[in-house]
């Protein structure tokens, strides 16, 4: 019974031969899935990225409003949202930054062409989601996070902030166009 | 009047002093349940978007709530209970020294009040998580240090009261499964807390402005190590209560002594650092650091949840076929007792947490998958499969036998007692399944709305408002289930007839 004490001698009470089996297997498949997770690094291609910096806010709030000035061409509005929109030359660096409530700016992106996006957040945590592929990253101050993006289909997609970051969590949806 | 009486119904000697914690941290544990299943039915009328009452602010105020009354308070509650009961009844001992045990109460009771009130006021809109820099009213802090300082208080009794029991020899031999487990759970208990301690006393200070802020992703780091490992508290009396649940409804042993507590062993070693699985996503870390914690060190827990998962069915099995079920391969199954709420809450439970809950854990741990799954619906359609499914219900069975042997009332409402681990347990898995559902369409959790609010909108398609409605139409049974608990357990308590003590 499991609440009644045990007498002495239970360690060497042989295991069941179902049990053994049971055990077994269950040791096989944790090792299997052990080594499927960093083997799927190295033969899939798709990781969380490697590359990180830490950063002063200061600091990427610059780098983003240099770089947003530098590629500019045009607006876009959306309620009571304004975004620049951004196309930077293929191949550059590139910036996103999250603040309550807005993804800045709005990127102009060509598919099949790759380019090193720097994600951060210049306040609290927000979280990266592209939608509709359902790719999600996590937004974090005083960190620069360096994600090589080759888009490989192109159209509208959104990002959705999917990190409670206040109350007007709901409203931060940006957005990434790919031709 | 002594300061024992003897149980009519087990033989157990009980000690007073602990069967008055074991109460008061009950009842405690459920006025925090039906708190939070009310707040969760407003959660899930809000969620489920063609129905969607909750303006934004009151729905992220009340989700903090739902989580700290919940996740929190029913649990931890439960768990003193549990600990109390587990050392102090099962050994036959008398609790060491209650005045701590009356602390851990006051502490938790004073620290939930706490952080429930200043969540009420508005002050802490931060979610369970409150993630730094996103700051809350100081006092919120405060109220989670005291309650976590209680809860380890309740952990130090229940070790106290172990020793008390070998020295006065109140039992011969090794100790019980079910304390062996509960040890476990307390172990892991003392781990996490300690986390939520480190994490949470500088977040404190920051909050009043005493100093700097800490790095974002440090916080994560270690709030995790309190945040996801307390769950594993759960898990841990979870399995305890299903060993418990097996021996009191089908008088089932353990099959392997040594199978079954060096599984718990694994949990304690290896499931705390499972909890990096939280920053598969985020930078800081290298891809070494997160899949050497989450693959290697998590599957060994894993293991651990294996072997229960064969072991607490086997025994029951085992136990009905000495009973002469012995028919085909499935007539110990058909013939089990499945109007007795304790057993069909083990099952469900075994079966919520094992096939749903823990499953998806490991699919949505998996360092590429978490790329698909963090913060999507899938994660809260994960744990409410472990905690709700799981935990919850597992503790509700556990209930059923708490309230004749400690409160020494008979259930009320026997007929209601019988469908009600149906009634919650059905719908609850349902509810979970269909939130991973709409989180595969990249819908985001802890959302007041995922149309967003007049800026651009996005197009989810049609069949995720359907998986929504599903979950929402399972949610608000669910939530009728959880209610016709709360109404058995208070009723039993009002109006339960007295079991006369010997």
């Amino acid at each position: 019974m499991s609440i009644t004490p045990l007498p002495p001698g239970w360690w060497k009470t042989p295991m069941h031969t179902e049990e053994k089996w049971w055990i077994s297997i269950a040791v096989v498949w944790c090792v299997l899935i052990t080594i499927a997770m960093p083997a799927w690094h190295f033969v899939g291609k798709q990781n969380s990225s490697q590359e990180y910096y830490t950063i002063r806010v200061e600091d990427f709030n610059t780098l983003a409003e240099n770089f947003m000035e530098q590629y500019k061409i045009g607006t876009e509005t959306a309620g009571d949202y304004e975004w620049d929109v951004v196309a930077p030359p293929p191949g550059s660096d590139i910036f996103l930054r999250s603040m309550q409530w807005k993804w800045d700016p709005i990127l102009k992106l060509k598919k099949d062409e790759t380019y090193r996006l720097h994600l951060s957040s210049i306040d609290v945590l927000h979280g990266f989601s592209v939608h509709p592929l359902n790719l999600n990253f996590e937004a974090v101050p005083g960190w620069d996070y360096v994600l090589t993006i080759t888009p490989t289909s192109s159209g509208e997609f959104r990002i959705i902030c999917n990190e409670f970051c206040g109350a007007e969590h709901h409203g931060m949806i940006g957005k990434i166009i790919v031709e | 009047m002594s300061d024992f009486r003897t149980c009519s119904i087990t033989g157990l000697k009980v000690h007073r002093p602990a069967e008055n914690l074991i109460k008061i941290n009950a009842v405690t544990a459920i006025v925090f349940l039906l708190v939070g299943g009310i707040l969760g039915l407003l959660m899930v009328l809000t969620r489920w978007q063609a129905v969607h009452i909750l303006p934004p602010e009151l729905f992220y105020r009340l989700l903090t709530l739902h989580g700290i009354a919940m996740l929190v308070a029913w649990i931890i509650f439960f768990e003193m209970a549990a600990l109390y009961l587990t050392s102090a009844v099962i050994l036959n001992s008398r609790l060491a020294a209650p005045w701590v045990g009356w602390l851990q109460y006051i502490l938790m009771l004073v620290g939930g009040g706490i952080v429930t009130v200043i969540i009420l006021m508005g002050g802490a809109d931060v979610m369970f998580t409150s993630y730094v820099p996103l700051q809350a009213h100081p006092l919120y802090y405060l109220g989670v240090i005291l309650f976590a300082v209680g809860a380890i208080l309740g952990c130090v009794v229940f070790f106290a009261t172990v020793m008390v029991a070998k020295t006065e020899g109140t039992y011969k031999g090794s100790l019980p499964l079910v304390t062996f487990g509960a040890a476990c759970a307390a172990i892991i208990a003392i781990i996490t807390l300690s986390h939520g301690a480190i994490v949470f006393i500088p977040t404190l200070l920051w909050s009043m402005g005493l100093i700097p802020p800490m790095d974002a992703e440090v916080y994560r780091l270690i709030f995790w190590g309190f945040g996801h490992s307390s769950q594993q508290i759960n898990v841990c009396t979870m399995v305890a209560i299903w060993y418990l649940l097996g021996t009191l409804t089908v008088g089932s042993s353990p099959l392997n002594e040594k199978v079954c507590r060096s599984a718990f062993v694994l949990y304690v070693i290896f499931i705390c650092i499972a909890s990096e699985h939280h920053i598969l996503v985020d930078p800081g870390f290298s891809a070494a650091h997160k899949s050497w914690n989450t693959s290697y060190f998590m599957h060994l827990a894993v293991l651990a949840s294996m072997i229960h998962a064969f072991s607490v069915p086997a025994a029951t099995e085992v136990a009905l076929r000495k009973k002469g079920y012995t028919r085909g391969t499935f007539e110990w199954l058909k013939k089990a007792p499945w109007g007795n709420p304790g057993w069909s809450s083990l099952f469900l439970s075994l079966v919520g947490f094992g096939f749903l809950g823990g499953i998806t854990g490991v699919i949505y741990g998996t360092e590429q998958l978490n790329i698909l799954s963090h913060n999507s619906l899938r994660i809260p359609g994960h744990f409410h499969a472990t905690v709700v499914a799981g935990t919850t219900l597992a503790f509700m069975g556990a209930t059923y036998y708490v309230l004749p042997l400690i409160f020494q009332r008979e259930v009320a409402f026997p007929g209601l007692a019988k469908i009600q681990p149906y009634l919650f347990g059905v719908p609850i898995m349902v509810f979970s399944t269909f939130m991973m559902v709409a989180g595969g369409f990249g819908i985001s959790r802890r959302s007041a709305d995922m149309y967003g609010s007049g800026g651009f909108t996005v197009d989810y398609g049609p069949m995720a408002e359907i998986s929504l409605s599903i979950m929402g139409l399972s949610g608000v049974v669910a939530c009728l289930g959880g209610a016709a608990f709360c109404i058995i357990a208070v009723a039993t308590l009002l109006i339960g007839k007295k079991i006369e003590a010997k």
